[in-house]
């Protein structure tokens, strides 16, 4: 039976957490020490920046106001730029208790945790005592990532994923599927699914823009292990990670931040605007869950192929195995046997239907296995984004 | 989808692929049939490799998914390893942990 937390902007979650977010790196000791109160209900997520980004600031804004956040505690140094104030009064105004440990006027370190540790330890017994209410597929968010993919990404995890998705879409959940570029080569066939022909311009202007993007950097988002798994091309990895985005109608391209405005399924424009400026779009797997969260994701589908362990701070991660070797060796880490579909003993629909129950079992309380082990990895760094243009977001 | 003419470890994923996929390993100089064709290899392939499934000449696109991943840079026989010594992408260059662009040499 799913069932979430009521929000005041009318979402609901499927954790209660508290966040502690560090405000720059200077911080970020003294709340992982205070999240140490108890592991599994106080995550750590931050900026480590001490220059103003507005992204950053605004993916901290979202990310603070979570559907499966419940309170924030902000823990800054206190001469960092960050803007602490109008983060605190965005959290404010969405009803959620909201705490600042300035640390250098409290003491120093050790104070600083003290403090912070009685505020998130009250606030845990609290939310403990909220009750939760009944939720539908129709509310969720999900999104989809791949990473250290090789060749059974593209045949067996993510055209599984990509059933799930369609069944999700079906029932009116919001699904979103990234990063623009790792579908270089897919433009095209992406391009006719769009639901309208001005979305299906900015679809591929997105592609070649991340494909300029990559060109610029001298290099594509292929890493070595991809070829040792036999995968050749980016265009190659890139069709096999397109699998994952299922047949459903794309309805929306957003960008990291903006929350889908109904059902249906969408694209991830994760690559920056304007001038190439900080280095790599997404520097790491979880650079793109976290983009996935601030669009309000309650969860996130992680197809690997050589074997990744993470999960993720605030919103459970599922991992889907798509090799079975890896999942032999790795089977504590993963959440669904995709592999499996090589040897004949499953199919990709039985599959696909696997990782839509699971969705529902996280969503009704199960744990996922990222989650039993503690993972709760969490990046965040520079980039800068222009709003989406009217033609993103057909009615 | 595996097809009398070819071992049943090859993966055909879309009906117009130029490639197979390997959905299990493949020992050196075992006799395997590809297309009708008896062919060995040279070396063991493994999980996710992808083996030609017709001839195809230098230039041409390799089709996998239905759609082209790049094209390759010489002759490529029935069965021959398709991989970063004769396919190249079409968008952007594969970078390997040596440095050199794989597909840069001609």
């Amino acid at each position: 039976m799913m069932r979430g937390w009521q929000r005041a902007d009318g979402r609901k979650g499927i954790r209660n957490v508290v966040a502690v977010a560090y405000l720059v790196e200077c911080a970020h000791h003294v709340a992982r020490q205070i999240a140490g109160v108890d592991p599994e209900q106080a995550h750590v997520i931050g900026f480590p920046g001490c220059f103003p980004n507005p992204y950053a600031q605004k993916m901290m804004e979202r990310l603070c106001t979570h559907p499966n956040v419940g309170a924030v505690l902000l823990v800054s140094l206190g001469c960092e730029s960050f803007d602490r104030f109008g983060l605190e009064q965005v959290i404010k105004a969405s009803g959620r208790p909201v705490q600042v440990v300035t640390i250098q006027n409290t003491g120093g370190t050790r104070s600083s945790i003290a403090m912070g540790k009685a505020w998130v330890s009250a606030q845990i017994t609290a939310l403990s005592d909220q009750p939760t209410v009944p939720m539908l597929v129709s509310e969720l968010i999900v999104g989809t990532v791949c990473g250290g993919s090789d060749g059974t990404s593209g045949i067996t995890g993510n055209p599984a994923a990509g059933i799930a998705f369609d069944k999700l879409v079906t029932a009116g959940a919001a699904c979103i599927f990234e990063e623009t570029g790792e579908l270089i080569g897919c433009e095209e066939i992406m391009a006719t699914r769009a639901v309208t022909p001005e979305l299906a311009q900015e679809l591929r202007d997105a592609v070649t823009k991340a494909a300029r993007y990559y060109a610029t950097l001298g290099y594509g988002s292929f890493a070595a292990g991809n070829a040792d798994g036999g995968l050749t091309t980016i265009e190659e990895k890139s069709l096999g990670a397109y699998m994952k985005s299922g047949q459903s109608p794309i309805s929306g391209l957003i960008k990291p931040g903006d929350i889908p405005p109904h059902g249906g399924l969408y694209l991830m424009d994760v690559v920056p605007d304007g001038e190439v400026r900080f280095g790599f779009p997404n520097i790491s797997d979880n650079a793109e869950i976290v983009e996935m969260m601030a669009s309000g994701a309650h969860l996130t589908l992680f197809v690997t192929g050589r074997g990744s362990v993470v999960g993720s701070a605030l919103a459970p991660v599922i991992k889907i195995a798509a090799n079975p070797h890896m999942y032999a060796r790795l089977t504590e880490d993963m959440d669904i046997n995709a592999g499996a579909v090589l040897d004949g003993s499953t199919t990709l629909a039985a599959v696909g239907q696997a990782i839509y129950d699971k969705v529902i079992a996280l969503a009704s309380g199960e744990q996922s296995q990222s989650e039993k082990l503690g993972h709760q990895e969490f990046i965040l760094t520079y980039k800068s984004f222009e709003p989406i243009g009217p033609a993103c977001l057909p009615m | 989808m595996p097809s009398s003419d070819t071992d049943p470890r090859l993966l055909l994923l879309s009906p117009g692929d130029t490639v197979f996929v390997l959905r299990d390993q493949i020992a050196a100089d075992e006799e395997i049939l590809v297309s009708g064709q008896s062919v060995r290899l040279p070396q063991p392939l493994g999980l996710g490799q992808k083996i030609a499934r017709i001839a195809m000449g230098k230039g041409d696109k390799v089709i996998k998914y239905g759609a082209p991943i790049g094209s390759v840079t010489q002759t490529v026989a029935i069965g021959d390893h398709v991989h970063l010594h004769n396919l190249k992408s079409d968008y952007t260059l594969t970078h390997l942990r040596g440095g050199a662009p794989a597909g840069a040499t001609s």
